[in-house]
C-alpha cells in the first residue's frame, strides 16, 4: 500500500500520468484489493505450517480473478517450488513469491512504458481499436482522442462502424466532447471506404494521429474478422508504414473466452495492443495474465470508467500488487 | 479389411461397456475433470464446488449399467441435474393479465440491454401485443437515439424525454402508455456497475416508481467469476425476477449463467445469439447445460447406452457367452447394436478419455461393417448358427451373395474363430461375469 502511494506519488511528479486521472486508480482498484487482502489473510495467517488447505485457498484467489485453472495451478506449483529457498515460510514470504510469479507472467509480454504513438517517425500515427461487442471500443477512442489531443496532437476519429444502431452518433458526442474530427458515412456503408477516407483526410492535412473505431464482432465470425483484416489492408495500400497500432479491447469482466477472443483478433489483423476496460468494477482482469502467455501485447491503457478521463497506463507490479493486495 | 477386427471390436465393445482400462478410473477422477470443465466454462469456483459435491452426494451408491463406466455415468448425471438446476422455474415471461405489462431491463454496461429491448419488443409486437420502448437511459452517448433507431426498424414507439431524469421519464411512460393504448412497457436502462453509489439506487427507485410484471438482469454469456457478485447486487436492489443470456452466438461457455441460477435462483427467460433484432430465443436448459459441460458426446452416448442395451438381449448372449456358443448371429447383432448407437469410429470418439493415437491405432473403417453385415447376412440360418459347416463351396457362395470377396470371407471367419477363442479366456477371467452384470440404470 505505502510503496503503492509512493510509486504512484513518484509518476504523479514525474508527470508520466499526463491527462490521466490518478484518483480512479486509485479508488477503483483499492476496492479489489482490500477484498483480495481480506481474503488472503484469511488464508495464510495463523498457519505456521503451509499446509493443502493454504495452497488450496491461493487457487481460489487466482481461479476467481479469472485466471483459468491451468494458469492457476502452474501457478501455485511455482509458489511451491519458490517456497523451498524461502527459509521463512509466512504471510509475507508468499506474498513475495506469488507476486514475482505473477509479474513475471506479465513482463513475457508487457513492458512496462508508458504508451505514446511514435510521432516523429510516423505521421500519421495509425491506430485501429477492434473487439468483441459492447467492450468499450467506441468510449476508449474517445478518451484516447481527448489524451492525444490534451497532449496536443491534431487527431481523426474514423468511424467504422456502420453497423450498429447509432455508432456514428455515439462516436460523434465523443469526438466532441475530445474537441477532435471525425469521418463518418451513413449508417451501412462500406467501413472500409470510411477508413480510406479518414486516413487520406489524415495524410493531406498532416494530422498526427487517427484512430479507427470498428464494430464491435465476435471473433468466431468469419465474414467479419476478414472485414477487418480488409481494413487493415487497405490502411496499408495508403501508407505502408501502417497501421503502427491495432489494440484489442476486453471487457475486464470476461472470462476464459477473452483468450479465445485475443487468439483469433491476433489472426486476423496484427494485434499489437491490448486494452481492458471496466476496471472500475469489482473484476479482476486475471484474463490478462493468460494472454500475457499467448501473445506479446503492450498495455497501453486500461479503462477506469465512462468518463473521459477513466484511461490509466497500466502498471504490472501495480497491476499484481492490487489483485492479489499485498502490500 | 478385416484385418484385426476383432480385436478393434473387442477394443470398441470393451470401451462401450465401460470394460476398458480408462473405465476404471473412479469417480472421483472424473469429478476432478468436471470440476475443471465448469471453471473453463467460467461457472464461478465456489459454484462449481458446491455443485459438484451435491450432485456426487445425490448420487453415491447408484448402480452403473452395465455398457457404461461409473465416470460416464456421473457426467450423466450431472448433466441431467445442471439442466434441472438451469431449467428450474418458470422461464416464461410473466405477462400481466389486469393491466399494461411492464419489463424494466437492467444491467451492467455494454451487456445487450439496449439491443434486447428491441428484439423484446420486436417479439411482443409479433405476439400482436402494443409495445413501447422508454429510453431510460440518459448517460450514455446516443443511447436514447439508438433505441430510437432500433424501435423505427420495427415500428415501435419510442418514449423518451428532454430531460435528464430516468426516474421522471420511467414515470411518465407509464402515463404514455395508457394515453396510447400500448399494453407492453419496455424500459431500456442504462449499464451500470453494482457497485455505483448513485446509479444502483436510480434503478432501484425506478423500480419502485415503475413496480415492473417482469425485471431483466441482462447478462453477458462471456463474462467471467465476477458475475456472482453483479448478479447479487442487483439482484439485492431490484430484485430482478429473471436472467437474459446474451451473445450466444459465439464461443463462449455460458457458465456464468450457472453461477447467476445458482446465487439468485431467478429463471433464464431468453437468450440473444445475434446482433439482429430477430436473434431472441426462448432458453433451453439442456442445450446450455450440453454447451457448459461440452460434454454432450458423454451424455448422448450414455442416452444411447441406455436405448439401446436391451436387458433380455443381453441376458441372451450372456447365456450364449457362458456356454461358449456365441455364433454369427450375435456376432451381427452385436453389429447392429453398434449400428445404431452410431457408427463404431463414432462411438470411440465419443469414449473420453481414448487418446487420440489409440484412435488411430484402431482406425475403424465403418464400411468394413456394412461388409461384414453382408456377409454374415449371405449366410444361412444353419450357417451361421453352426460357423464349423462353412467349407470352401459354401464361402464361395457367401463372397457372391454378399458381393464381397472370398478373402475377405475367408478373414471374416477367421476374425470370427479368434473372437470365440478371446471369450473363451474371458470367460475364464471372469470378464464375463462383469460385462453382463445386469444392473438398473436409475438416476433418482
Ligand atoms: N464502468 C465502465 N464502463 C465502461 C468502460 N468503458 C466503456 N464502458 C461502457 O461500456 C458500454 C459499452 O461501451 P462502448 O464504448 O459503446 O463499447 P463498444 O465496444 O464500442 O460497443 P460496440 O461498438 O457496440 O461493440 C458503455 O455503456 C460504456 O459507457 C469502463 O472502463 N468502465
Ligand atoms: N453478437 C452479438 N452481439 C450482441 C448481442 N446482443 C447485443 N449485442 C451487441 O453488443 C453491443 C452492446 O449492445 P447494447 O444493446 O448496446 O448493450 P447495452 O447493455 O445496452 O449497453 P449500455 O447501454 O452501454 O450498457 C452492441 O454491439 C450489440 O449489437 C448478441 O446476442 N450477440
Ligand atoms: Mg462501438
Ligand atoms: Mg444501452
Amino acid at each position: 500500500m505505502q510503496l503503492e502511494q509512493q510509486n504512484l506519488l513518484k509518476r504523479e511528479k514525474m508527470g508520466l500520468f499526463k491527462n490521466i486521472n490518478i484518483d480512479k486508480l486509485k479508488s477503483g482498484l483499492a476496492k479489489t484489493r482490500s477484498a483480495i487482502f481480506n481474503r488472503i489473510s484469511e488464508a495464510v495467517t495463523g498457519k505456521v505450517k503451509l499446509d493443502e488447505d493454504v495452497f488450496h485457498e491461493l487457487e481460489e484467489i487466482l481461479i476467481t480473478s479469472d485466471m483459468g485453472v491451468e494458469l492457476s495451478s502452474e501457478i501455485i506449483e511455482d509458489v511451491k517450488r519458490k517456497l523451498v529457498y524461502e527459509s521463512v515460510r509466512n504471510e509475507e514470504t508468499i506474498y513475495k513469491v506469488m507476486e514475482n510469479s505473477l509479474t513475471s507472467i506479465l513482463e513475457n509480454s508487457f513492458t512496462n512504458v508508458e504508451y505514446e504513438p511514435d510521432y516523429t517517425n510516423f505521421k500519421p500515427y495509425i491506430i485501429v481499436v477492434v473487439g468483441v461487442n459492447g467492450a468499450g471500443k467506441t468510449t476508449t477512442v474517445g478518451k484516447m482522442a481527448h489524451n492525444f489531443y490534451q497532449a496536443g496532437r491534431t487527431v481523426i476519429i474514423g468511424a467504422a462502424d456502420t453497423f450498429r444502431a447509432a455508432a456514428n452518433e455515439q462516436l460523434e458526442i465523443w469526438a466532441q466532447r475530445a474537441k477532435v474530427s471525425i469521418v463518418q458515412k451513413g449508417s451501412g456503408a462500406d467501413p472500409s471506404s470510411v477508413v480510406y477516407e479518414t486516413v487520406k483526410k489524415a495524410i493531406d492535412e498532416k494530422v498526427d494521429v487517427v484512430i479507427i473505431d470498428t464494430a464491435g464482432r465476435l471473433h468466431t465470425k468469419n465474414n467479419l474478422m476478414d472485414e477487418l483484416s480488409k481494413i487493415q489492408r487497405v490502411i496499408k495500400k495508403l501508407l505502408d508504414y501502417a497501421p503502427n497500432d491495432i489494440f484489442l479491447v476486453v471487457d475486464g469482466s470476461t472470462g476464459q473466452n477473452a483468450i479465445q477472443q485475443a487468439k483469433a483478433f491476433s489472426k486476423s489483423v496484427n494485434l499489437t495492443g491490448l486494452i481492458i476496460t471496466k476496471l472500475d468494477g469489482t473484476a479482476k482482469g486475471g484474463i490478462v495474465f493468460q494472454i500475457a502467455r499467448e501473445l506479446k501485447l503492450k498495455i497501453p491503457y486500461i479503462g477506469v470508467g465512462e468518463g473521459i478521463d477513466d484511461l490509466q497506463n497500466f502498471d504490472n507490479s501495480l497491476f499484481v500488487k492490487t489483485l492479489i493486495g499485498s502490500n | 479389411m478385416l484385418e484385426d477386427l476383432s480385436a478393434k471390436l473387442e477394443l470398441a465393445l470393451k470401451k462401450v461397456r465401460g470394460q476398458g482400462k480408462i473405465t476404471e478410473k473412479n469417480i472421483s477422477e472424473t469429478l476432478r475433470e468436471i470440476r475443471r470443465v465448469l471453471l473453463d466454462a467460467d461457472v464461478n469456483f465456489k459454484v462449481a464446488k458446491e455443485f459438484i459435491e451435491k450432485v456426487s452426494v445425490k448420487a453415491l451408491g447408484q448402480e452403473v449399467l452395465v455398457s457404461i463406466t461409473p465416470g460416464q455415468l456421473i457426467t450423466k448425471i450431472i448433466y441431467d441435474e445442471l439442466t434441472l438446476l438451469l431449467g428450474a422455474k418458470n422461464s416464461e415471461l410473466e405477462i400481466n393479465p389486469t393491466g399494461p405489462t411492464i419489463i424494466l431491463i437492467v444491467g451492467l454496461q455494454g451487456s445487450g440491454k439496449t439491443t434486447f429491448s428491441g428484439k423484446l419488443a420486436g417479439k411482443m409486437k409479433q405476439l400482436n401485443r402494443k409495445p413501447l420502448l422508454v429510453a431510460a437511459d440518459i448517460y450514455r452517448p446516443a443511447a436514447i437515439e439508438q433505441l430510437k433507431q432500433l424501435g423505427k426498424s420495427i415500428s415501435v414507439p419510442v418514449f423518451s424525454l428532454e430531460e435528464k431524469d430516468a426516474r421522471k421519464i420511467s414515470k411518465e411512460a407509464l402515463l404514455f402508455a395508457r394515453q396510447n393504448g400500448n399494453d407492453t412497457v419496455i424500459i431500456d436502462t442504462a449499464g451500470r456497475l453494482h457497485v455505483d453509489e448513485v446509479l444502483m439506487p436510480e434503478i432501484s427507485d425506478i423500480k419502485e416508481l415503475v413496480n415492473p410484471t417482469e425485471t431483466l438482469f441482462v447478462v453477458d454469456s462471456m463474462t467471467g467469476q465476477d458475475a456472482v457478485n453483479s448478479a447479487k447486487a442487483f439482484h439485492e436492489k431490484v430484485n430482478f425476477t429473471g436472467i437474459v443470456l446474451t451473445k450466444l452466438d459465439g464461443d463462449s461457455r455460458g457458465g456464468c449463467a450457472l453461477s447467476i441460477r445458482a446465487v439468485v435462483g431467478e429463471p433464464i427467460k431468453f437468450i440473444s445469439n445475434g446482433e439482429k433484432l430477430n436473434a431472441i430465443e426462448n432458453f433451453y436448459p439442456d442445450r446450455l447445460a450440453s454447451r457448459i459441460l461440452g460434454k454432450g458426446d458423454v451424455v448422448s452416448l450414455v442416452e444411447k447406452a441406455q436405448e439401446v442395451f436391451d436387458e433380455k438381449d443381453s441376458a441372451r448372449l450372456e447365456e450364449k457367452l457362458q456356454k461358449n456358443k456365441f455364433d454369427f448371429e450375435d456376432f451381427r447383432d452385436q453389429i447392429k447394436m453398434i449400428k445404431k448407437m452410431g457408427s463404431l469410429s463414432s462411438i470411440m470418439a465419443m469414449v473420453p478419455g481414448l487418446n487420440p493415437a489409440m484412435m488411430k491405432d484402431a482406425k475403424i473403417d465403418d464400411k468394413a461393417l456394412v461388409r461384414i453385415e453382408a456377409i454374415i447376412g449371405s449366410m444361412t440360418k444353419e450357417e451361421r448358427k453352426t460357423p464349423k459347416v462353412l467349407n470352401g463351396s459354401r464361402r464361395k457362395r457367401i463372397a457372391i451373395g454378399s458381393g464381397t470377396s472370398i478373402q475377405e470371407v475367408n478373414r471374416l471367419i477367421k476374425q470370427f474363430q479368434e473372437m470365440q477363442t478371446m471369450i473363451g479366456r474371458m470367460k475364464q477371467k471372469g470378464f464375463l461375469n462383469s460385462v453382463f452384470n445386469k444392473k438398473s440404470f436409475n438416476f433418482n
